[in-house]
């Protein structure tokens, strides 16, 4: 009876899943296919539109021709300089972000020593979080500025107090203070944000687990390392995830620090394939291989943690299933 | 063995003060370190630039009004319009997050109410693509919307956020412990049709998990720079975050208060709602995060 009820509405199941297929099929699936095509073919040059695709064999007998722009990034200086930025970046912030997060975790969530006001800071840390990163960018742009700029301001103010002066430093000219200006503004954003995930899941955890801990005599420390870690283990690679997917989409806040002097320190992967898209001579076809191969990078990268993350639970599921299959034969 | 007790458990306490200590000095300077930027931007908009050059630091204005009148002048001599491009950015945010909330619930709804042959493959394609992002599909997507003569049309903003595969997860997480079947069939029997069912019986049992949705669809969407920065070349459609970018040009080099004004004025409207909503929004992350 049930079962009838369900088939006959099941018509409604593929009526109501048609908008969200229509407009993937039209923003997302075209545009990634079509993505892939240009990648193999001549299209560039602003405005243009038509395009060929490459030859498999090239005009002079090269081989595998059609590879060609797959071939031109992969071996471009700037394409290398990119990718190596933004990997640097990514870990210069994500270090200290997850550092940072698990210790306030460990101490906002502490059952002994209760710390008050956890909403507040909760909330002041998780604040920059929903600042556009466009608007961050430029603050701190102007705030680390030179020769005038808070930061110089401030740092030449306690230089006075014990007597020495100092002399203002050009922040945005210097390769390495770019870098470590973008992953802080970075770990600004997301570190609240990250320690809120993880006291989310610290919370989610049975108290009896933490009881239990402390008969045993395990101190904080311990109890943190042994238990608390390990029990938030899939919410951190969520985190990781998708910090890690973030971080090489990395654009708003490089794209507002390039200064001609500090060698290119902030370009990232996404500036990459914007310059090549939309400049100079507007390569659609090299950018398009680019956008393929951090497509490629990421895919392989989400799909590895992803299968890290689910390990666990279906391992759980292998041992429920033998102990079914056990159950089953002594029925037997 | 009473008295061993005793002295662990006080000497317990003691280390608890100066831990104590600790949590809170390092905390209190992270809370300053998070508002110290933002300060800094309120502070110096309504100074001159000469005020600015001779302190940052400084917390008052001599004239602050005719400074800010000042400062609010040069921001809108220039290309940049903070009020066409908050209508811009309110427009975009606002229907992207309608479509988004709207038709994920949808989506969401026909995976856990219904049984169809294809649902398995849908729900795992669904989860497969929540973590593809938009920016590597740029190239195919400018060049559809070029050949459609559509570039500038905010349009081609706010209709992909239909399918959202990150929101659809979300709100069928939610729905499977929230929606009881028995409802549903009640309403059947009443004769409500299903389209009808959904608007009028399943929404408002998702509203919670809409209105948290809805507050990240419509920051993120507020606060997206790499598609409107491609496809957005008129100076009339600019959306506020590309409009902020318009900022670091050279042009404002020496106007350091109508650089901070300009800021201010694009974050004012996120402060205001966070000032409202805030308690809200952190149990929303931390609710996905959960789920997720």
């Amino acid at each position: 009876m049930r079962n009838k009820k369900l088939v006959s509405y099941s018509k409604y199941g593929y009526i109501f899943a048609i908008p969200f297929v229509i407009a993937f099929c039209i923003f997302t699936l075209y545009p990634i296919i079509y993505t892939f095509i240009i990648g193999f073919t001549d299209l560039k040059g602003a405005g243009k539109t038509d395009w060929n695709l490459l030859p498999f064999t090239g005009p002079k007998g090269e081989k595998f021709y059609i590879f060609k722009n797959f071939k031109e990034v992969l071996t471009s200086k700037s394409f290398g300089k990119a990718f190596k930025n933004t990997c640097i970046i990514w870990i210069m912030n994500f270090i200290p972000q997850l550092g940072f997060a698990l210790l306030f975790t460990a101490w906002f969530t502490d059952r002994r020593s209760k710390v008050k006001g956890t909403g507040l800071f909760k909330i002041l840390m998780y604040m920059p979080n929903i600042i556009t990163a466009a608007t961050l960018a430029i603050l701190f742009n102007v705030l680390f500025g030179y020769p005038k700029g808070a930061i110089n301001d401030l740092l030449n103010g306690i230089y006075k107090l014990f007597g020495q002066t100092r002399k203002s430093y050009e922040f945005i000219a210097h390769e390495w203070s770019v870098k470590s200006i973008i992953a802080f503004i970075q770990f600004f954003q997301w570190y609240g944000n990250t320690m809120i995930n993880l006291i989310a899941g610290v919370i989610g955890i049975s108290p009896e687990i933490f009881e239990a801990a402390e008969i045993d005599g395990a101190n904080r420390v311990q109890t943190f390392f042994k238990i608390t870690i390990p029990c938030i283990r899939s919410i951190m690679v969520y985190v990781l995830v998708t910090s890690l997917i973030g971080g090489l989409n990395m654009f708003d806040i490089p794209q507002l620090f390039i200064d001609i002097r500090c060698n290119n320190a902030g370009l990232t992967t996404n500036m990459y394939i914007r310059n090549q898209a939309f400049f100079g001579s507007y390569m659609y076809n090299r950018a398009a291989a680019a956008s393929v191969i951090m497509f490629i990078i990421i895919v392989a990268l989400s799909a590895l943690l992803f299968y890290l993350m689910r390990d666990r639970d279906e391992a759980k599921l292998k041992k429920l299933k033998k102990m079914e299959l056990r159950a089953a034969k002594k029925g037997l | 063995m009473s008295e061993i007790n005793v002295t662990k458990k006080s000497s317990i306490k003691r280390n608890d003060t100066g831990l104590k200590v600790v949590i809170y000095i390092v905390s209190i300077f992270f809370c300053i370190m998070t508002m110290f930027p933002f300060v800094m931007m309120l502070c110096n908009s309504y100074k001159s630039t000469p005020e600015i050059q001779a302190s940052t630091l400084a917390l008052w204005s001599a004239h602050p009004i005719a400074n800010l009148k000042k400062n609010w002048q040069i921001i809108n001599s220039m290309d940049f319009h903070p009020i066409e491009g908050f209508w811009n950015s309110f427009l975009v945010s606002t229907c992207s997050t309608l479509l988004n909330v709207y038709f994920s619930s949808l989506t969401a709804y026909a995976i856990t109410a219904y049984e169809w042959k294809l649902k398995r493959a849908f729900s795992a394609i669904v989860i497969g693509l929540m973590m593809v992002p938009a920016t590597c599909t740029t190239i195919g997507f400018y060049q559809m919307v070029y050949k459609l003569h559509l570039v500038n049309n905010l349009w081609m903003l706010i209709l992909p956020s239909i399918a959202a595969p990150m929101t659809v997860f979300f709100m069928k997480q939610y729905l499977e412990g929230a929606l009881s079947m028995e409802i549903v069939e009640s309403a059947r029997m009443d004769g409500a049709g299903e389209f009808r069912t959904f608007n009028q019986i399943v929404l408002p049992i998702m509203k919670p998990a809409i209105a948290t949705q809805a507050i990240f669809a419509y920051v993120g969407s507020w606060n997206n720079l790499f598609m409107p920065l491609i496809l957005l070349t008129d100076k009339h459609k600019k959306t506020l975050p590309v409009m902020v970018s318009l900022l670091n040009g050279d042009i404002y080099r020496k106007e350091y208060g109508a650089i901070y004004l300009g800021l201010f004025v694009t974050v004012l409207p996120l402060i205001v709602v966070y000032a409202f909503l805030s308690k809200f929004i952190v149990e929303g992350v931390a609710l996905g995060a959960v789920k997720g």
